[in-house]
């Protein structure tokens, strides 16, 4: 028999979280600061209005782009949040959660061999999507001296003649990091110039800790040069639902409809439903979530200070990116032991790009309670590798 | 901040100052002084414990009482809800909207102790017309707390 597998997908590296996940699961009273994923609930009116979607019969598939009420819905927040005007007719996709977008847009974007710039750390599944679409991923390792965000200078220095699509990923998983206005409008000039294109991946937008998120759609020149992505999972506590969206220019919408409807037909009928529930009223619940994980960041931010731990402070997502340097050993090492000696899961920054090497992701999507016993744990950790040093 | 503080410790008053100055990001000294004035303006009531009496021996009993009284000139509902709020047995008294005047509610060791004290007591008021009794069979959620389940971490290990 010959081989029956693709070269392409045999060669993609499984992600770096996945063994991790698989000790933690056999352990027992491990506590894990590495699930990606909220820890609340979908708000009960949200569910409710699920539910009875189902109650009426609403089973069908809605049409390819998703349904007409949750896109007019879609335009509309976008439209009070960023200011950016969208048709929901021809320029709003509905997909099954932001990672299918960002794999579509992809797809209908880069020929092969076209250059697809990915900063690093970020979320794992930009690059293997790149390389599924015959792009050439180019990496550009972002630094904790810059607060982890993408500079004009980075950007200028990876450019080549080939490099078609930027990956924007911010608010940033694992970093927390955020790009603001500013930040922003050096990095769209050099987009315009260059003449590049953006896929702006925005599932954590609703989760900012200084000023409201800005997405880069909305500054002048760049909505015809952006697709936007967003979803339902990290503000609305809906990952399960498997729901997000993408906007962006007709003619490339076009195109990315396509591949959505025959590989995918459309998103789930309930969870559209849920969605538009979610858009209309869900406004209270998003800010009462995103209190609570600004409760939780800063005792994380105040936990770190006082046993000295190195951090930048992150302005988004949940998640905080602590450096481990000072030990002397891999963020591979250092979780491992963590996980071994103390029984707490963190994600080793490698996980996200090898740029990560010396950091860990930690989660502060855990009760206070939850994380207060991980911190312990931590401290009593950080403790004992420093005597262990100075022996 | 007191909106926050106060959303908070109505959750969990055990919180400490500190934890509560840290995950708020404001001074310590502010968050003391804070709590203090709404204890003086009397914002802050009490720092009560949430118990699930079922789960102890101790028996006891809830009873929900809809009270119909007749209001006093000059008094209102006033004079009569201080009769009744007097009693220690007593744990709430409302003034409602609707068919009735006032919900009073009681707690009691017995069936028979929660009777005699609406027989005895508060049906002989002057001003009360009628009463209807409702024993509480079972708490499902009280004060925002949901009492026969524990939280569990349902979420499944997944990559990325």
């Amino acid at each position: 028999m010959r081989n029956p597998l693709a070269d392409k997908v045999v060669n993609i590296k499984p992600s770096g979280i996945r063994k991790f996940f698989d000790v933690v699961s056999e352990m027992q009273d491990a506590i894990s600061l590495g699930v990606g994923e909220p820890d609340f609930d979908t708000p009960w009116h949200i569910r409710d209005e699920g539910i009875y979607s189902l109650e009426k019969g609403r089973t069908f598939y809605t049409s390819n782009a998703g349904l007409k009420d949750l896109k007019i819905e879609i335009c509309n927040y976008l439209r009070r949040s960023q200011g950016i005007e969208y048709r929901h007719n021809d320029e709003v996709i509905v997909t099954v959660g932001g990672s299918e977008a960002i794999d579509i847009a992809l797809r209908a974007m880069v020929n092969e061999g076209d250059e697809v710039l990915i900063p690093q750390p970020s979320y794992v599944s930009y690059e293997p999507c790149a390389i599924l679409a015959n792009a050439v991923p180019v990496i550009i390792e972002l630094k904790a001296e810059n607060e982890f965000r993408l500079t004009a200078k980075e950007l200028l220095e990876t450019v080549t003649e080939k490099t078609k699509v930027l990956i924007l990923p911010f608010p940033n998983n694992p970093t927390g990091a955020i790009m603001e206005r500013e930040d922003l409008e050096k990095i769209a000039e050099i987009v315009i110039e260059k003449d590049l294109f953006v896929i702006s991946d925005e599932i954590y937008a609703e989760l900012t800790y200084k000023e409201k998120h800005v997405s880069i759609a909305s500054l002048p020149g760049m909505k015809e040069r952006t697709i936007l992505i967003n979803g339902f999972s990290k503000a609305y506590a809906m990952t399960g639902w498997r729901l997000g969206y993408a906007c962006g220019p007709k003619e490339i919408m076009e195109q990315m409809i396509k591949i959505h409807q025959f590989a995918i037909m459309c998103a789930p009928t309930t969870s559209q439903y849920a969605a538009i529930e979610a858009l209309k009223n869900g406004d209270s619940d998003v800010e009462q979530m995103k209190e609570a994980y600004n409760q939780r960041r800063r005792y994380l931010l105040h936990s770190f200070k006082e046993m000295g731990l190195e951090c930048f402070e992150p302005f988004g997502a949940f998640y905080v990116f602590p450096c481990i340097k000072e030990f002397g050993m891999t963020s591979e090492e250092f979780a491992n032991r963590f996980l071994q000696e103390e029984k707490v899961a963190v994600v080793p920054g490698t996980a996200f790009g090898d740029c990560g090497e010396g950091f860990v992701r930690i989660s502060y999507a855990y009760s206070l309670e939850n994380l207060k016993v991980a911190i312990g744990r931590l401290k009593d950790f950080v403790e004992k590798l420093r005597k262990e040093q100075k022996r | 901040m007191r909106e926050k503080i106060l959303s908070i410790i109505e959750k969990n008053s055990r919180i400490d100052v500190k934890e509560l100055a840290v995950i708020l990001g404001v001074e310590e000294i502010d968050v003391i002084n804070e709590m203090a004035d709404m204890e003086k303006e009397g914002i802050i009531c009490g720092y009560h414990t949430m118990i699930d009496w079922e789960k102890t021996s101790i028996e006891k009993v809830t009873a929900l009482i809809e009270v119909r009284v007749t209001p006093q000139r000059g008094q209102g509902f006033d004079n009569i809800a201080e009769r009744i709020y007097k009693y220690p047995e007593v744990n709430s008294v409302y003034l409602i909207s609707g068919g009735f005047d006032l919900l009073v509610t009681l707690e009691g060791k017995s069936l028979k102790e929660v009777s005699a004290f609406v027989s005895d007591k508060l049906s002989t008021l002057e001003t009360v017309l009628s009463t209807a009794t409702h024993f509480i069979l079972k708490k499902y959620k009280d004060h925002g707390t949901i009492l026969s389940k524990k939280y569990e971490d349902e979420r499944e290990k997944i990559t990325p």
